[in-house]
């Protein structure tokens, strides 16, 4: 008697392991998801973070000759300069080696910081110059001296240069502005993601501008005006279809009809922003119309039943009701077209864009693209380039989905 | 005061006919997006069926679609047999739905039958985020860290892997893919009638018991349809596999070894300059239009299947 | 023996979250016997009777104080085992909920999953007797194969009443069986519990006084959460005690 009821029979005790097994078999399969998120996002964060700083090299350059600006001539300078800070160098092979420590576009660095700072001519100041990608890559540790020279970029005399340099106070860690502030180049050092990140803005804001207005049309016909008919079933079908279709997909539409047919200019976020509304499009009208639905009938039935016409009520009393949810679907939608990178390969957004586009009709590249382009690039320095675009693009997409979550909450409404 | 005259004939308002009019033809441009779809792909395929005939392209074992620059050269022609990229596409789509099937629908399973409140309020968004992670960073993370890691993992075990292997971009796939089967397949479980639990429970099973004999048969078609929307989602991804999986046209199922998949192609054939009407360019529209045909079917079948779920719990 | 009540509950209260569900309830409920659980809606009668198979346990703001004793075992101590506490104490509920799966393997659940099946004529056996005795067999014979949600909704209910037996249960606890069935259905239910007391322990919540009269030997009176008042249900019903059970039965409140 004392045993009722309890789990003394094996039988019972074999049904309570598989219980058991089972419960934690759910928790793995969440864990596994999870773990799979958490190590992309770590690695990817750990390699990012290298690309926030620069090194930076201090040489001591003759202006003495010069008076003006255009009396310098930068490369020679710099030359000098390096040659003056190691007078120890002296066969081609190695000057060249030498050269090799600054990065190409350090005279461009020169010529500017005399424009910043005129006196600076006539003088023999010590300024600071953006190191090679090489030096770069070894200041950040990612570099493993202890490997044979041969299997590694950075040889052992330019190795001893660099120790010398930092030995003597005159090598630094700043913080990489250019990366946010400049285009792509082919040298990592010199690399930002402004030039695509204003590209994506430019295509967003088309995106925007013509999915949104339009998804809201759709959604205030299929929800308010139509009847139901074979007809809006079929519209219905329709749009829940394009919402699943391969965005690819939409970039052989935008290739044909955009580019091909209507000759719209290729590369443009013009274009790139019409094909991603075209993607979005489905799914704004999807929330366009879950949030018309929210509205409870009792507001339109108090419209009507003053006089209001159909559009009178959809217009003044429906559509306001409705709009935060909306905008949130668009915002949402927004996010996800921030992220698409094939149908812009498509419409030709993958060129080498230095220049920060200046209108919706020259050539740009988006975000993801830039990801895209830097991933296959083989120098070292561009993989932290490119996680720490990653970095950049996942900050913009949660910061767009916390304001629809804020919206959401802001707005909710417990009719 | 005289009373005023009440008139219950209509007044004419055009603009709120305009209005109206407006509205349907935004609606209207869904379709016209579908067909534009449809014939743009289409002329572009008919122009390259011209060139290749059909039978070559579905049922040819070769794909090299260089064409020479030079009439005399070898090989101008190139071959379109389209076979090693659809088995391509297959081989990744079934890793990815190896690892997303189960682990989705587990992971729905756990939300909605065992976890609490608490701890679903933050492993559901937590989950959702891998589907809003964008695909070029997967597939960054599935060539720079998965791919080698499968590579040197095989290595030790002697086995060859190629460094563009099927399995690394099916694995990182099916990772991407899964809160797709999982938030679908919650859905689904929840709007099994909790009578069918408490029947099941009342009796003495146990929970396992229940969710394994009870609640997933009785949810089926709707995880069935959870698993086709997914399967149309791998079939269609590209940045993973342009990324990691390659180039290579091989005719193989082995998950070690590298193939390519039909967007994968379509880009490389896309990207750069080439004239427009070659076979090679052309050949990419051929490919989107059985893409598009592909996923369209499984959506529609999936959408069918979920819709007469739904209807018959509602 | 077989004298002593099958279940004795002692200062039973129920909370759900902070709201006190169950005030302190006692009540023994005889062996073989039908005891019928009477009250207005929300007054407890079933949260007592899911605190007797625990099936209060799946709600997760759910508390239980006090004992429960089943054959002197209390229900509520660490070592029960669920699971065999409800292959002992079977429920039937208020809407018929058999599975989308055919009448055969409806039955057939309860005792595949407690391992009661060694062979295939076990299995035959066994749905066979519990569809006899819950008074279904002769309408289901040739159609064990057809989904149990295709018979009506009295066939259901009786279904599930099977399903219950076939776990050879000693207790069977039923939440208004009959409240989704029309009154023909009823009485068929009505008639079959009468019959099932011979075999079980019987206890039923009902809102229909009525059907409390018809099938029960005993009644419980539950107001608020209170048990006001419990005895045979004949004398209940002439000579209530408490002026509560005399308000209701005479229709004044509820």
């Amino acid at each position: 008697m004392t045993k009722l009821f309890t789990s003394a029979e094996a039988h019972l005790k074999a049904r309570h392991r598989s219980e058991w097994r089972f419960r934690w078999l759910g928790r793995l399969a969440i864990l596994f998801s999870l773990g799979f998120l958490a190590i992309m996002l770590v690695s990817i964060t750990l390699l990012g973070k290298g690309a926030l700083s620069r090194a930076e090299i201090a040489l001591t350059v003759d202006l003495t000759e010069a008076s003006t600006l255009e009396d310098v001539n930068a490369k020679k300078t710099l030359r000098n300069a390096l040659f003056a800070t190691f007078p120890e160098v002296t066969s081609r092979g190695e000057k060249r080696a030498l050269l090799k420590l600054l990065s190409p576009d350090s005279g461009y660095e020169l010529a500017r910081q005399i424009e910043a700072n005129p006196a600076l001519l006539g003088q023999s100041p010590t300024l600071w110059f953006t190191a090679s990608d090489d030096i770069d890559q070894y200041t950040k540790g990612a570099v493993d001296i202890t490997q044979p020279e041969n299997r590694r970029q950075l040889k052992d005399t330019t190795l001893g240069w660099v120790q010398a340099l930092e030995s003597r106070g005159a090598l630094r860690s700043v913080f990489n502005t250019a990366f946010f502030t400049s285009g792509d180049s082919r040298e990592p050092e010199l690399a930002g993601i402004f030039s695509a990140l204003v590209g994506s803005i430019l295509s967003l804001t088309v995106c925007f501008a013509l999915s949104f207005p339009l998804g809201i049309m759709a959604a205030l016909y299929l929800e308010e005006f139509s009847k139901k008919s074979r007809w809006s079933d079929f519209i219905e079908v329709n749009i829940n279809n394009l919402a699943a279709v391969p965005s690819i997909v939409f970039g052989l539409l935008g290739m044909a009809v955009f580019l091909n047919t209507f000759g719209l200019p290729r590369s443009s976020p013009l274009v790139g922003g019409m094909v991603l509304a075209l993607m979005t499009l489905p799914t704004i009208i999807i929330a366009s119309r879950a949030a018309l639905r929210s509205v409870p009938p009792s507001i339109r039935e108090a419209a009507l039943g003053m006089g209001a016409t159909g559009v009178q009520t959809t217009f003044h009393h429906v559509l306001p009701l409705a709009l935060p949810g909306m905008l949130t679907g668009a915002i949402v939608g927004m996010a996800r077209a921030l992220g698409e990178t094939a149908p812009l390969i498509m419409i030709g957004m993958v060129a080498f864009i230095v220049d920060v586009p200046n209108g919706f009709t020259d050539a740009a590249t988006s975000l993801p693209v830039q990801i895209f382009l830097w991933a296959d690039s083989p120098e070292r320095g561009f993989l932290e380039k490119t996680s720490a675009a990653i970095l950049v693009l996942l900050g913009l997409l949660i910061v767009m989905n916390l304001v629809a979550i804020v919206l959401r909450k802001k707005f909710e409404r417990r009719f | 005061m005289a009373q005023s005259e009440i008139t219950l004939t209509g007044r004419k308002r055009p603009l709120e006919k305009l209005i109206k009019l407006a509205l349907f033809l935004a609606s209207v441009l869904a379709i016209f997006v579908t067909i534009g779809i449809v014939l743009s792909m289409a002329f572009e395929t008919w122009q390259f069926f011209q060139r290749v005939s059909v039978t070559e392209f579905l049922f040819g074992l070769e794909w090299s679609p260089q064409t020479a620059i030079r009439a005399d050269q070898v090989g101008s022609s190139g071959s379109f047999g389209a076979v090693p990229l659809i088995t391509g596409t297959l081989l990744i789509s079934a890793i990815a739905m190896a690892v997303a099937a189960p682990t989705g629908l587990i992971s729905a399973i756990y939300l909605s039958e065992y976890a609490s409140a608490r701890v679903r309020g933050w492993a559901k968004p937590l989950l959702e985020m891998l589907a809003g992670i964008p695909s070029v960073v997967y597939g960054f993370f599935a060539a720079l860290v998965v791919a080698p890691f499968i590579r040197m993992t095989g290595g030790q075990l002697g086995l060859e892997v190629a460094s563009e292997s099927a399995l690394a971009a099916g694995l990182v796939m099916g990772v991407m893919i899964v809160p797709l089967i999982s938030s679908l397949s919650d859905d689904v479980l929840n709007a099994v009638p909790n009578a069918l639990r408490e029947a099941s429970l009342g009796m003495g099973a146990t929970r396992a018991e229940t969710i394994k004999k009870v609640i997933v048969p009785a949810a089926i078609p709707g995880i069935a349809g959870s698993f086709l929307l997914a399967a149309s989602a791998a079939i269609g991804e590209t940045m993973i596999v342009v990324m990691a999986a390659g180039l290579a046209a091989n005719l193989t199922a082995n998950p070690l070894e590298a193939v390519t998949t039909v967007t994968a192609q379509i880009v490389a054939l896309l990207t750069g300059d080439q004239e427009f009407d070659s076979a090679k360019t052309l050949s990419a529209f051929a490919l989107g239009l059985l893409l598009f045909a592909t996923t369209l079917m499984l959506n529609m079948i999936a959408m069918r299947i979920v819709n007469k779920y739904r209807e018959q719990y509602d | 023996m077989s004298k002593d009540p099958i279940i004795t509950a002692r200062d039973v209260n129920v909370f759900y979250g902070d709201k006190q569900a169950l005030n302190g309830i006692s009540l023994d409920v005889p062996r073989h016997k039908v005891t019928s659980l009477i009250g207005p809606s929300g007054c407890g009668k079933s949260t007592f009777l899911r605190s007797i198979n625990r099936m209060n346990d799946l709600v997760d703001i759910c508390r239980v104080e006090g004992d429960i004793k089943i054959e002197g075992k209390n229900i509520y101590d660490k070592d029960v085992d669920v699971v065999a506490l409800r292959a002992h104490v079977g429920m039937v509920f208020q809407k018929p909920n058999p599975f989308p799966k055919s009448i055969f393997e409806n039955v057939i659940y309860g005792p595949k999953i407690h391992g009661l099946i060694k062979s295939k004529s076990d299995a035959e056996e066994i749905v066979e007797k519990s569809l006899r005795r819950a008074g279904l067999w002769k309408e289901v014979a040739d159609r064990l194969q057809e989904p149990g949600t295709s018979l009506s909704g009295g066939q259901q209910q009786r279904l599930c009443i099977a399903r219950a037996i076939a776990v050879q249960p000693s207790i069977i606890l039923m939440d208004e069986p009959a409240s989704a069935l029309d009154p023909i259905a009823t009485a068929v239910i009505e008639e079959l519990i009468d019959e099932l007391r011979a075999k079980y322990t019987i206890i039923i919540v009902t809102h229909s006084m009525q059907q409390a009269a018809r099938v029960s030997q005993r009644t419980a009176f539950f107001h608020m959460g209170d048990l006001v008042e419990a005895g045979p249900t004949k004398e209940l019903f002439t000579t209530p005690k408490d002026e509560r059970t005399q308000n209701y039965i005479s229709g004044r409140i509820g």
